[in-house]
Protein backbone atom coordinates (compact mmCIF):
# COMPACT_ATOMS: atom_id res chain seq x y z
CA UNK A 1 0.00 0.00 0.00
CA UNK A 2 1.26 3.50 -0.81
CA UNK A 3 2.38 5.75 2.04
CA UNK A 4 -0.12 8.42 1.06
CA UNK A 5 -3.56 8.49 -0.55
CA UNK A 6 -2.39 11.30 -2.84
CA UNK A 7 0.71 10.63 -4.92
CA UNK A 8 2.09 12.83 -7.72
CA UNK A 9 2.26 9.92 -10.12
CA UNK A 10 -1.48 9.30 -9.65
CA UNK A 11 -2.15 12.24 -11.96
CA UNK A 12 -0.87 10.15 -14.85
CA UNK A 13 -3.53 7.57 -14.00
CA UNK A 14 -6.35 9.98 -14.76
CA UNK A 15 -6.74 8.83 -18.39
CA UNK A 16 -7.30 5.30 -17.04
CA UNK A 17 -10.29 6.04 -14.83
CA UNK A 18 -12.43 4.23 -17.39
CA UNK A 19 -10.85 0.90 -16.51
CA UNK A 20 -14.00 -0.50 -14.91
CA UNK A 21 -16.52 1.68 -16.77
CA UNK A 22 -15.18 2.50 -20.25
CA UNK A 23 -18.37 3.86 -21.80
CA UNK A 24 -19.03 6.32 -18.99
CA UNK A 25 -15.39 7.41 -19.07
CA UNK A 26 -15.49 7.92 -22.82
CA UNK A 27 -18.49 10.21 -22.46
CA UNK A 28 -16.94 11.98 -19.51
CA UNK A 29 -13.72 12.72 -21.39
CA UNK A 30 -15.63 13.98 -24.42
CA UNK A 31 -17.59 16.28 -22.14
CA UNK A 32 -14.42 17.31 -20.26
CA UNK A 33 -12.62 18.21 -23.48
CA UNK A 34 -15.60 20.17 -24.76
CA UNK A 35 -16.14 22.00 -21.48
CA UNK A 36 -12.51 22.98 -20.91
CA UNK A 37 -11.50 23.62 -24.53
CA UNK A 38 -11.78 26.97 -26.29
CA UNK A 39 -15.32 28.15 -27.05
CA UNK A 40 -16.85 31.58 -26.58
CA UNK A 41 -14.33 31.82 -23.76
CA UNK A 42 -10.69 31.40 -24.68
CA UNK A 43 -8.64 28.41 -23.52
CA UNK A 44 -6.73 30.83 -21.32
CA UNK A 45 -9.87 32.12 -19.58
CA UNK A 46 -11.19 28.61 -19.03
CA UNK A 47 -7.87 27.49 -17.62
CA UNK A 48 -7.95 30.28 -15.02
CA UNK A 49 -11.51 29.28 -14.07
CA UNK A 50 -10.34 25.67 -13.74
CA UNK A 51 -7.44 26.75 -11.51
CA UNK A 52 -9.80 28.68 -9.22
CA UNK A 53 -12.15 25.71 -8.98
CA UNK A 54 -9.23 23.34 -8.38
CA UNK A 55 -8.02 25.35 -5.39
CA UNK A 56 -11.53 25.74 -3.98
CA UNK A 57 -12.05 21.99 -4.33
CA UNK A 58 -8.60 21.31 -2.81
CA UNK A 59 -7.80 18.90 -5.65
CA UNK A 60 -4.00 18.43 -5.78
CA UNK A 61 -4.14 16.77 -9.19
CA UNK A 62 -6.14 19.59 -10.74
CA UNK A 63 -4.00 22.26 -9.06
CA UNK A 64 -0.88 20.60 -10.53
CA UNK A 65 -2.44 20.16 -13.98
CA UNK A 66 -3.93 23.64 -14.24
CA UNK A 67 -0.98 25.52 -12.76
CA UNK A 68 1.18 23.89 -15.42
CA UNK A 69 -1.40 24.66 -18.08
CA UNK A 70 -1.54 28.30 -16.97
CA UNK A 71 2.26 28.51 -17.23
CA UNK A 72 2.15 26.88 -20.65
CA UNK A 73 -0.40 29.38 -21.88
CA UNK A 74 1.68 32.32 -20.66
CA UNK A 75 -0.60 33.22 -17.74
CA UNK A 76 1.35 35.33 -15.29
CA UNK A 77 1.75 34.50 -11.61
CA UNK A 78 -0.27 37.52 -10.48
CA UNK A 79 -3.10 36.55 -12.84
CA UNK A 80 -3.15 33.04 -11.34
CA UNK A 81 -3.23 34.54 -7.85
CA UNK A 82 -6.13 36.83 -8.86
CA UNK A 83 -8.06 33.77 -10.01
CA UNK A 84 -7.36 32.02 -6.70
CA UNK A 85 -8.64 35.10 -4.86
CA UNK A 86 -11.89 34.92 -6.85
CA UNK A 87 -12.28 31.37 -5.53
CA UNK A 88 -11.36 32.44 -2.01
CA UNK A 89 -13.81 35.35 -2.09
CA UNK A 90 -16.59 33.10 -3.34
CA UNK A 91 -15.91 30.62 -0.56
CA UNK A 92 -15.87 33.44 2.04
CA UNK A 93 -19.06 34.85 0.54
CA UNK A 94 -20.67 31.45 0.62
CA UNK A 95 -19.83 31.08 4.33
CA UNK A 96 -20.97 34.57 5.19
CA UNK A 97 -24.17 34.24 3.18
CA UNK A 98 -25.05 31.29 5.42
CA UNK A 99 -24.91 33.65 8.37
CA UNK A 100 -28.35 34.66 7.11
CA UNK A 101 -29.66 31.31 8.36
CA UNK A 102 -28.04 31.91 11.74
CA UNK A 103 -29.43 35.46 11.91
CA UNK A 104 -32.92 34.32 10.94
CA UNK A 105 -32.93 31.67 13.68
CA UNK A 106 -31.56 34.06 16.28
CA UNK A 107 -34.17 36.65 15.44
CA UNK A 108 -36.91 34.07 15.55
CA UNK A 109 -35.84 32.67 18.90
CA UNK A 110 -34.88 35.76 20.84
CA UNK A 111 -37.42 37.73 22.78
CA UNK B 1 28.02 19.78 -18.12
CA UNK B 2 30.26 17.76 -20.46
CA UNK B 3 28.59 16.17 -23.47
CA UNK B 4 29.33 12.66 -22.21
CA UNK B 5 27.75 13.48 -18.88
CA UNK B 6 24.66 14.86 -20.62
CA UNK B 7 24.26 11.74 -22.72
CA UNK B 8 24.75 9.51 -19.68
CA UNK B 9 22.17 11.45 -17.70
CA UNK B 10 19.68 11.28 -20.57
CA UNK B 11 20.10 7.58 -21.16
CA UNK B 12 20.48 6.26 -17.62
CA UNK B 13 18.85 8.86 -15.44
CA UNK B 14 15.27 8.24 -16.43
CA UNK B 15 13.16 5.16 -16.02
CA UNK B 16 10.58 4.18 -18.61
CA UNK B 17 10.26 3.33 -22.26
CA UNK B 18 13.10 4.58 -24.46
CA UNK B 19 12.44 6.93 -27.37
CA UNK B 20 13.37 4.29 -29.92
CA UNK B 21 11.00 1.76 -28.32
CA UNK B 22 8.23 4.34 -28.37
CA UNK B 23 8.87 4.98 -32.07
CA UNK B 24 8.82 1.24 -32.73
CA UNK B 25 5.45 0.94 -31.00
CA UNK B 26 4.05 3.40 -33.56
CA UNK B 27 5.80 1.87 -36.57
CA UNK B 28 8.31 4.70 -36.89
CA UNK B 29 11.48 2.84 -36.04
CA UNK B 30 14.02 3.25 -37.49
CA UNK B 31 13.24 6.91 -38.04
CA UNK B 32 14.36 7.95 -41.51
CA UNK B 33 14.69 11.27 -43.26
CA UNK B 34 12.15 11.75 -46.04
CA UNK B 35 13.95 14.59 -47.82
CA UNK B 36 16.34 17.45 -47.14
CA UNK B 37 14.60 20.71 -47.92
CA UNK B 38 16.32 22.78 -45.24
CA UNK B 39 19.98 23.20 -44.43
CA UNK B 40 20.46 24.69 -40.98
CA UNK B 41 23.92 26.13 -40.57
CA UNK B 42 25.30 26.94 -37.15
CA UNK B 43 28.06 29.39 -37.96
CA UNK B 44 29.18 30.29 -34.42
CA UNK B 45 28.60 29.39 -30.82
CA UNK B 46 29.59 32.84 -29.68
CA UNK B 47 26.76 35.01 -28.38
CA UNK B 48 26.29 38.38 -26.71
CA UNK B 49 23.75 36.79 -24.34
CA UNK B 50 24.04 33.95 -21.83
CA UNK B 51 20.49 32.56 -21.68
CA UNK B 52 19.62 30.10 -18.93
CA UNK B 53 17.84 27.67 -21.25
CA UNK B 54 20.36 27.71 -24.12
CA UNK B 55 21.03 24.22 -25.48
CA UNK B 56 24.09 25.57 -27.34
CA UNK B 57 25.53 26.94 -24.08
CA UNK B 58 26.43 29.93 -26.15
CA UNK B 59 28.14 32.98 -24.67
CA UNK B 60 30.75 35.65 -25.16
CA UNK B 61 33.62 33.30 -24.35
CA UNK B 62 32.81 30.69 -26.99
CA UNK B 63 35.34 30.67 -29.80
CA UNK B 64 33.83 28.14 -32.22
CA UNK B 65 33.27 29.81 -35.56
CA UNK B 66 32.87 28.44 -39.09
CA UNK B 67 35.97 29.16 -41.20
CA UNK B 68 35.94 30.60 -44.70
CA UNK B 69 36.55 27.29 -46.43
CA UNK B 70 33.58 25.66 -44.67
CA UNK B 71 31.34 28.63 -45.48
CA UNK B 72 32.36 28.21 -49.13
CA UNK B 73 31.57 24.49 -48.92
CA UNK B 74 28.10 25.33 -47.62
CA UNK B 75 27.53 27.74 -50.51
CA UNK B 76 28.69 25.17 -53.07
CA UNK B 77 26.29 22.59 -51.67
CA UNK B 78 23.37 25.02 -51.59
CA UNK B 79 24.09 26.01 -55.20
CA UNK B 80 24.37 22.50 -56.55
CA UNK B 81 21.48 20.80 -54.73
CA UNK B 82 17.75 21.35 -54.46
CA UNK B 83 17.83 22.92 -51.01
CA UNK B 84 14.95 25.36 -50.78
CA UNK B 85 15.54 26.80 -47.33
CA UNK B 86 18.74 27.89 -45.62
CA UNK B 87 18.46 28.57 -41.90
CA UNK B 88 21.43 30.40 -40.38
CA UNK B 89 21.81 30.10 -36.64
CA UNK B 90 24.28 30.24 -33.74
CA UNK B 91 25.06 31.50 -31.03
CA UNK B 92 24.41 34.93 -32.40
CA UNK B 93 25.18 34.56 -36.13
CA UNK B 94 25.58 38.34 -36.40
CA UNK B 95 28.86 37.97 -34.46
CA UNK B 96 30.43 36.07 -37.35
CA UNK B 97 32.35 38.72 -39.34
CA UNK B 98 31.63 37.00 -42.64
CA UNK B 99 27.87 36.83 -42.20
CA UNK B 100 27.09 39.76 -44.58
CA UNK B 101 29.17 38.18 -47.35
CA UNK B 102 27.64 34.75 -46.64
CA UNK B 103 24.07 36.06 -46.83
CA UNK B 104 24.72 38.10 -49.96
CA UNK B 105 26.16 35.05 -51.67
CA UNK B 106 23.24 32.77 -50.87
CA UNK B 107 20.20 34.98 -51.36
CA UNK B 108 18.22 34.11 -54.49
CA UNK B 109 14.61 34.91 -55.41
CA UNK B 110 13.72 31.21 -55.31
CA UNK B 111 15.44 30.48 -52.02
CA UNK B 112 14.16 31.06 -48.52
CA UNK B 113 16.93 32.38 -46.31
CA UNK B 114 16.28 32.60 -42.57
CA UNK B 115 18.40 34.26 -39.91
CA UNK B 116 17.82 33.29 -36.27
CA UNK B 117 18.48 36.36 -34.17
CA UNK B 118 18.29 37.03 -30.46
CA UNK B 119 17.18 40.56 -31.52
CA UNK B 120 19.11 42.19 -28.67
CA UNK B 121 22.29 42.18 -30.73
CA UNK B 122 20.63 44.36 -33.37
CA UNK B 123 20.67 47.15 -30.78
CA UNK B 124 24.44 47.00 -30.32
CA UNK B 125 26.13 49.65 -32.48
CA UNK B 126 28.48 47.40 -34.50
CA UNK B 127 25.58 45.16 -35.49
CA UNK B 128 22.78 47.68 -36.05
CA UNK B 129 23.86 47.77 -39.72
CA UNK B 130 22.20 44.36 -40.08
CA UNK B 131 18.78 46.00 -39.79
CA UNK B 132 19.17 47.58 -43.23
CA UNK B 133 21.18 44.76 -44.74
CA UNK B 134 18.65 42.07 -43.81
CA UNK B 135 15.78 44.17 -45.15
CA UNK B 136 17.70 44.87 -48.36
CA UNK B 137 18.39 41.17 -48.91
CA UNK B 138 14.87 40.11 -47.90
CA UNK B 139 16.20 37.67 -45.32
CA UNK B 140 13.50 36.23 -43.07
CA UNK B 141 14.06 36.85 -39.39
CA UNK B 142 13.16 34.41 -36.66
CA UNK B 143 13.59 36.39 -33.47
CA UNK B 144 13.74 35.01 -29.94
CA UNK B 145 11.24 36.50 -27.54
CA UNK B 146 10.65 33.90 -24.83
CA UNK B 147 7.72 35.79 -23.34
CA UNK B 148 5.63 38.89 -24.05
CA UNK B 149 6.25 40.15 -20.54
CA UNK B 150 9.60 41.51 -19.50
CA UNK B 151 9.74 39.71 -16.12
CA UNK B 152 9.68 36.21 -17.53
CA UNK B 153 11.73 37.05 -20.58
CA UNK B 154 14.43 38.73 -18.50
CA UNK B 155 14.55 35.83 -16.05
CA UNK B 156 15.71 33.70 -18.94
CA UNK B 157 17.87 36.13 -20.91
CA UNK B 158 19.09 38.71 -18.41
CA UNK B 159 17.95 41.99 -16.94
CA UNK B 160 16.91 44.60 -19.50
CA UNK B 161 17.13 42.26 -22.49
CA UNK B 162 13.38 42.29 -23.13
CA UNK B 163 13.38 46.08 -23.53
CA UNK B 164 16.29 45.82 -25.99
CA UNK B 165 14.49 43.13 -28.00
CA UNK B 166 11.35 45.30 -28.14
CA UNK B 167 13.41 48.22 -29.46
CA UNK B 168 14.92 45.95 -32.12
CA UNK B 169 11.44 44.75 -33.12
CA UNK B 170 10.34 48.37 -33.43
CA UNK B 171 13.27 49.05 -35.76
CA UNK B 172 12.40 45.98 -37.83
CA UNK B 173 8.75 47.01 -38.06
CA UNK B 174 9.88 50.45 -39.25
CA UNK B 175 11.71 48.75 -42.12
CA UNK B 176 8.59 46.80 -43.07
CA UNK B 177 9.33 43.57 -41.22
CA UNK B 178 6.23 41.79 -39.95
CA UNK B 179 3.83 44.26 -41.56
CA UNK B 180 0.81 43.08 -43.46
CA UNK B 181 1.45 42.97 -47.19
CA UNK B 182 5.21 43.29 -46.75
CA UNK B 183 7.60 40.73 -48.23
CA UNK B 184 9.75 40.99 -45.11
CA UNK B 185 8.90 38.16 -42.75
CA UNK B 186 9.35 38.48 -39.02
CA UNK B 187 8.50 35.43 -36.94
CA UNK B 188 8.95 35.18 -33.20
CA UNK B 189 9.96 32.28 -31.01
CA UNK B 190 8.39 31.50 -27.66
CA UNK B 191 9.80 28.98 -25.28
CA UNK B 192 8.72 28.28 -21.72
CA UNK B 193 10.64 30.07 -18.98
CA UNK B 194 10.88 26.95 -16.83
CA UNK B 195 10.26 23.22 -16.56
CA UNK B 196 6.91 23.05 -18.32
CA UNK B 197 5.68 22.59 -21.87
CA UNK B 198 4.48 25.35 -24.18
CA UNK B 199 0.74 25.75 -24.52
CA UNK B 200 -1.24 25.84 -27.72
CA UNK B 201 0.59 27.83 -30.38
CA UNK B 202 -2.64 29.44 -31.61
CA UNK B 203 -3.55 30.60 -28.11
CA UNK B 204 -0.10 31.98 -27.35
CA UNK B 205 0.17 33.64 -30.74
CA UNK B 206 -3.12 35.45 -30.09
CA UNK B 207 -1.85 36.60 -26.70
CA UNK B 208 1.51 37.75 -28.11
CA UNK B 209 -0.21 39.58 -30.95
CA UNK B 210 -2.60 41.48 -28.68
CA UNK B 211 -0.06 42.30 -25.95
CA UNK B 212 2.77 43.32 -28.26
CA UNK B 213 0.49 45.53 -30.32
CA UNK B 214 -1.29 47.13 -27.36
CA UNK B 215 1.68 47.57 -25.08
CA UNK B 216 4.49 48.20 -27.56
CA UNK B 217 2.94 48.81 -31.00
CA UNK B 218 4.80 45.77 -32.38
CA UNK B 219 3.54 43.52 -35.19
CA UNK B 220 4.89 40.22 -36.43
CA UNK B 221 3.95 37.38 -38.76
CA UNK B 222 3.89 34.12 -36.83
CA UNK B 223 4.76 32.79 -33.41
CA UNK B 224 6.68 29.53 -33.17
CA UNK B 225 6.36 27.67 -29.87
CA UNK B 226 9.41 25.61 -28.98
CA UNK B 227 9.63 23.03 -26.25
CA UNK B 228 12.78 23.39 -24.17
CA UNK B 229 15.02 20.46 -25.05
CA UNK B 230 16.85 18.78 -22.16
CA UNK B 231 20.29 19.59 -23.56
CA UNK B 232 22.98 22.05 -22.46
CA UNK B 233 22.06 24.70 -19.91
CA UNK B 234 18.42 23.66 -19.78
CA UNK B 235 19.45 20.13 -18.82
CA UNK B 236 21.69 21.60 -16.13
CA UNK B 237 18.77 23.69 -14.87
CA UNK B 238 16.53 20.60 -14.75
CA UNK B 239 19.12 18.71 -12.77
CA UNK B 240 19.93 21.50 -10.34
CA UNK B 241 16.28 22.35 -9.72
CA UNK B 242 15.40 18.67 -9.23
CA UNK B 243 12.98 18.80 -12.16
CA UNK B 244 14.75 16.37 -14.48
CA UNK B 245 12.75 13.20 -13.76
CA UNK B 246 9.41 14.97 -13.78
CA UNK B 247 10.16 16.91 -16.94
CA UNK B 248 11.24 13.78 -18.81
CA UNK B 249 8.13 12.02 -17.52
CA UNK B 250 5.98 14.92 -18.77
CA UNK B 251 7.63 14.75 -22.19
CA UNK B 252 7.02 10.99 -22.39
CA UNK B 253 3.41 11.28 -21.29
CA UNK B 254 2.81 13.95 -23.92
CA UNK B 255 4.26 11.84 -26.78
CA UNK B 256 2.25 12.46 -29.92
CA UNK B 257 2.75 10.04 -32.85
CA UNK B 258 1.61 12.70 -35.33
CA UNK B 259 4.35 15.00 -34.06
CA UNK B 260 6.84 12.13 -34.26
CA UNK B 261 5.86 11.58 -37.87
CA UNK B 262 6.52 15.24 -38.68
CA UNK B 263 9.74 15.84 -36.72
CA UNK B 264 12.00 18.41 -38.35
CA UNK B 265 15.00 16.09 -38.68
CA UNK B 266 13.10 14.20 -41.39
CA UNK B 267 13.37 17.18 -43.71
CA UNK B 268 16.42 19.12 -42.54
CA UNK B 269 20.11 18.69 -42.05
CA UNK B 270 22.20 20.57 -39.51
CA UNK B 271 25.75 21.74 -40.21
CA UNK B 272 28.10 22.51 -37.35
CA UNK B 273 30.74 25.26 -37.26
CA UNK B 274 33.36 22.62 -38.13
CA UNK B 275 31.45 21.30 -41.17
CA UNK B 276 30.21 18.18 -39.46
CA UNK B 277 26.70 17.04 -40.31
CA UNK B 278 24.00 16.37 -37.73
CA UNK B 279 20.32 15.46 -37.73
CA UNK B 280 19.44 18.59 -35.75
CA UNK B 281 20.97 21.37 -33.66
CA UNK B 282 20.32 19.42 -30.44
CA UNK B 283 22.24 16.39 -31.71
CA UNK B 284 24.95 18.80 -32.80
CA UNK B 285 25.35 20.08 -29.25
CA UNK B 286 25.47 16.50 -27.96
CA UNK B 287 28.25 15.69 -30.43
CA UNK B 288 26.05 13.21 -32.32
CA UNK B 289 26.86 13.32 -36.01
CA UNK B 290 24.72 11.81 -38.75
CA UNK B 291 24.87 8.08 -38.25
CA UNK B 292 24.22 4.82 -40.07
CA UNK B 293 26.68 5.10 -42.90
CA UNK B 294 25.67 8.51 -44.25
CA UNK B 295 28.53 11.01 -44.63
CA UNK B 296 29.33 12.91 -41.47
CA UNK B 297 31.08 15.95 -42.98
CA UNK B 298 30.28 18.52 -45.66
CA UNK B 299 33.32 17.47 -47.70
CA UNK B 300 31.74 14.03 -48.23
CA UNK B 301 28.27 15.41 -48.95
CA UNK B 302 26.14 12.73 -50.59
CA UNK B 303 22.68 14.15 -51.13
CA UNK B 304 20.73 10.96 -52.02
CA UNK B 305 22.21 9.12 -49.05
CA UNK B 306 21.49 11.99 -46.66
CA UNK B 307 17.93 12.30 -47.94
CA UNK B 308 17.21 8.74 -46.82
CA UNK B 309 19.49 8.55 -43.79
CA UNK B 310 18.50 6.97 -40.54
CA UNK B 311 18.14 9.59 -37.81
CA UNK B 312 20.20 9.24 -34.63
CA UNK B 313 17.77 9.42 -31.71
CA UNK B 314 18.23 9.62 -27.95
CA UNK B 315 15.97 10.43 -25.01
CA UNK B 316 16.07 14.22 -25.58
CA UNK B 317 14.11 13.57 -28.78
CA UNK B 318 10.96 13.28 -26.66
CA UNK B 319 11.03 17.10 -26.58
CA UNK B 320 10.21 17.32 -30.29
CA UNK B 321 7.34 14.84 -30.09
CA UNK B 322 5.52 16.17 -27.02
CA UNK B 323 2.05 17.62 -27.39
CA UNK B 324 1.65 19.56 -30.60
CA UNK B 325 5.30 18.83 -31.40
CA UNK B 326 8.21 21.21 -31.54
CA UNK B 327 10.55 22.24 -34.30
CA UNK B 328 12.56 25.27 -35.42
CA UNK B 329 9.32 26.44 -37.03
CA UNK B 330 7.12 25.70 -34.05
CA UNK B 331 4.39 23.09 -33.63
CA UNK B 332 4.37 20.17 -36.05
CA UNK B 333 0.98 18.61 -35.29
CA UNK B 334 -2.49 19.94 -34.53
Amino acid sequence: MAASYYETKDLADFPHIGEFAPEEAKRFFEYYAQATGPGKLTEREKTLIALAVATVRHCPYCIDAYTNKCLSLGVDNDEMMEAVHVGAALVAGDVLAHATQMRKIVKNKEM
Amino acid sequence: MEVGEQLALLSAGVSGESFSSRLARFGLWPLRAQEVTTLQINITRQCNLHCRHCHVEAGAARQERMDHETLEQCLRIIETHDIRTVDVTGGAPELHPQLPWFLERMVRPTRRVILRSNLVILREPPYARYLDLLAHLGVEIVGSLPDYRHERSDRQRGQGMFAQAIEALRELNQRGYGREGSRLILDLVHNPCGAYLPGSQASLEREYRVRLRQEHGIVFNRLFCLTNCPVGRFLEFLRQSDNFEEYMHTLREAFNPAAAHNVMCRSMLSVGWDGRLHDCDFNQMLGLTVDSGAPTHLRDFDFPMLQRREIAVREHCFACTAGAGSSCTGATAT
